[in-house]
């Protein structure tokens, strides 16, 4: 199917807020249909494990994905193993989906670099600095073009970021270079405390597409199978030769931004209860249970079995030894300076002397 | 006196400039209602409103290139980037416009910017949110670039940055907003230079260098050098660029010996062009080379623990300081 190149206001949509089938199923499982089930549950557990450990002082920083759930597994579900995902920090159920092992990131929140990062998942590491990845994913997949692989690239920013000269220029060029390029706008509402209406005086983010002859589609980004169908057709629609599209997803950071945050000094309760409504894992639980794929009964237990999944994860993350002191010296550079290895050459002996 | 912190003697400074002159203004990504991120203009939007206190898209390249703007246009804007990080994204504004369009321009315009942001680590913010990077603004002739590292000079100099017709590089430190120090009774008016630095302990042994955050850690340092008789001078450069080189200069002669010690990376930074300086202006009175602490070589580590390590410390500084001291000069 064409992607239409006008969004229009009204965001596509298989699965209204009550779970009531309002659009055409997508060609889908229901074996896969359990499976974004269970990832939106293993990225919401993982989420308010963080924060929790973050309280207890055996987590850095962290940015609530509680809410996005939907967004974040759909948009990287139908990705191909060899396809590439350049995100923020927003999108650690993305890397999960995309496989990189749980583990692996629990040991990063600890404030560790993951000397086993997996690269073969093809996904970049969080961006912190804000658009600078959508830049990434337009080159990886002008890469792909170049070289003939049959590789997507997948790049994923929030409201805020759109507002960069970065985004802008990244949809530019994935129009002028016709990238096997999806780039998604994950708006959920709030940039830290600037709302939606004071990045843009644009009704959508999607709108801008057609300024850089960009096709692209708004979505309901907490119907997980309205993200699911659009990534899938954008996704195949780029491989394809056809060239990239912009995706806006609309849903909303029911937490606060990070666990540096506190949102109530700047929003309403009472929008946070009315996307409380709309909340994306429920809405697909009920669907799946009102289509008996789901039993009522095997909820609780899917969730005891995710948490007890995190919880092993977190165990082995804690497990794993700390990177040694002296190790901030590896991977500065391919090799490192005579200068920095009389650097690393002091800083053991200082260890050695004074701390131990 | 009455003592403040740090981030309260800052928005002392930002309300008074903007009840004294109704051209000042502020902007910045989250610094309205929110009160900004490290919350120093906390207070003001409810005082001034959105006309004078405006939160901006996130954009720091736009935010910096309108304020150049609003400035060549005749008003004062105050601007907060989040860090200094994140400036470098405005980097081409900041140094090919803000630096330059008096000199290009025949004089004609003058951009009275004062660009605030909080640079550093310490606080476990990870590689690309962790970094000094005042020595690259340092490096641009046409840009002033201060670190200002107690409350009474946060606010005296930030009034002179708004008063001052050139773009000023404000730069603050992230573990510096609760620090407490005396300022003079609000109503007192009182500026500090741009353009001076302060000795901050008098010694007669050594001369240590510093500037923003470290200026803590050396006086501990110099507290525990005197404990081992070695009576430490120490100078807080305060002012980036220009710098005060003859307040360097007479320490010197005074002391024959320096120790620099700054948080960022060694190579091409303040600490080594300070040392070139003194070199070039002070060499016949120098006894010992000078001694340089700086951070580790590398990106900042992400974890508390190894963070610590890549960070300068106390101990360091005090190391540095004995390594030139001969121990014959001690107790004199
Ligand atoms: C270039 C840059 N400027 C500022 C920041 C500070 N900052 C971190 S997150 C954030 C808000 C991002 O909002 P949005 O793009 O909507 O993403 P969300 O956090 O909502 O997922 C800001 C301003 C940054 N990290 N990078
Ligand atoms: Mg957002």
């Amino acid at each position: 199917m064409a992607i239409q190149t006008d969004p229009g206001l009204v965001p596509y949509q298989i699965l209204d807020a009550g779970g009531n089938l309002v659009g055409k199923m997508p060609g889908i499982s229901a074996e896969r249909m359990l499976s974004l089930y269970r990832s939106m549950q293993v990225g919401r557990v993982f989420s308010n494990k963080i924060i929790a450990l973050q309280r207890q002082g055996r987590a850095t920083t962290f940015g609530s994905l509680v809410g996005q759930e939907a967004t974040a597994v759909g948009l990287a579900a139908p990705m191909q193993p060899q396809d590439w995902l350049a995100t923020s920090y927003r999108e650690i159920a993305s890397l999960i989906v995309k496989g990189v092992p749980i583990p692996t990131l629990a040991y990063s929140f600890r404030g560790f670099t993951p000397e086993n990062w997996p690269a073969e998942t093809h996904c970049l590491p969080v961006q912190i600095v804000i658009g600078t990845q959508m830049l990434h994913a337009v080159g990886l997949a002008m890469a792909a073009k170049i070289a003939g692989d049959p590789a997507v690239a997948v790049g994923v920013c929030g409201d805020g970021a759109t507002s960069e000269g970065d985004f802008n220029e990244a949809l530019n060029f994935a129009g002028v270079f016709q990238a096997p390029v999806v780039l998604v706008v994950q708006n959920n509402g709030w940039a830290i405390s600037v709302p939606r209406s004071k990045q843009s005086a644009a009704s959508t983010f999607a709108a801008r597409g057609e300024g850089f002859g960009v096709p692209a589609r708004l979505v309901d980004g907490n119907d997980i199978l309205a993200v699911y169908d659009t990534m899938s057709k954008a996704i195949e629609n780029a491989r394809a030769g056809n060239g990239p599209t912009l995706v806006e997803t609309l849903t909303y950071r029911i937490g606060a931004h990070t666990t540096a945050d506190d949102p109530t000094r700047y929003r309403d309760a009472a929008e946070v209860e009315a996307w409380r409504a709309r909340d994306p894992i429920a809405r697909f639980q009920k669907f799946l249970i009102a289509r008996d794929l789901l039993a009522e009964q095997r909820v609780q237990q899917l969730i005891e079995e995710v948490e007890e999944e995190i919880n092993e994860a977190v165990r082995i993350a804690e497990s794993m030894p700390p990177m040694a002191p002296d190790s901030f010296f590896d991977y500065v550079a391919a090799t490192l300076s005579p200068r920095q290895q009389a650097q690393r050459a002091d800083l053991l002996r200082y260890i050695n002397q004074v701390i131990q | 006196m009455r003592t403040i912190t740090y981030r309260d003697a800052l928005r002392e400074a930002i309300r008074e400039e903007m009840l004294r002159d109704e051209r000042v203004f502020i902007l910045g990504e989250d610094i309205a209602g929110y009160g900004g991120t490290y919350a120093v203009s906390k207070g003001l939007f409810e005082e001034f409103g959105e006309k004078r206190v405006r939160d901006t898209p996130l954009a720091e390249e736009v935010i910096t290139g309108a304020a150049i703007g609003a400035a060549l246009g005749g008003l004062r804007p105050i601007l907060e980037l989040m860090t200094v990080n994140f400036s470098l994204l405005a980097s081409d504004q900041i140094i090919n416009s803000a630096a330059k369009f008096h000199y290009m321009f025949g004089g004609q315009p003058q951009i009275p910017l004062v660009i605030r942001m909080p640079g550093g680590g310490g606080a476990q913010r990870g590689a690309q949110h962790s970094q000094m990077l005042e020595t690259m603004y340092a490096h641009v002739p046409g840009l002033k670039v201060v670190t200002p590292a107690t409350p009474y000079d946060v606010k005296g100099m930030l009034k002179s940055a708004v008063r001052d017709p050139n773009p000023v590089l404000f730069i603050e430190h992230e573990l510096l907003y609760n620090i407490k120090g005396d300022v003079p009774d609000e109503g007192v008016e009182y500026t500090v230079p741009l353009d001076r630095g302060e000795v901050k302990r008098a010694g007669q042994h050594i001369t240590i260098i510093t500037f923003s955050r470290m200026l803590h850690v050396t006086m501990q340092a110099a507290e525990d050098l005197a404990k081992e008789g070695i009576d430490a001078e120490v100078i807080d450069l305060r002012c980036i660029r220009p710098i005060d080189i003859d307040l360097l200069v007479d320490s010197v002669k005074k002391t024959n010996r320096v120790v620099i010690a700054e948080e960022g990376w060694k190579y091409y930074g303040t600490g080594q062009g300070l040392a070139a300086l003194i070199y070039e202006f002070a060499f016949d009175y120098l006894d010992a080379p000078i001694q340089h602490v700086h951070g580790a070589d590398v990106p900042m580590p992400y974890s508390k623990s190894l963070e610590r390590l890549a960070m300068p410390n106390k101990d360091a500084i005090v190391k540095a300081a004995k390594a030139i001291v001969p121990a014959v000069l001690a107790h004199t």
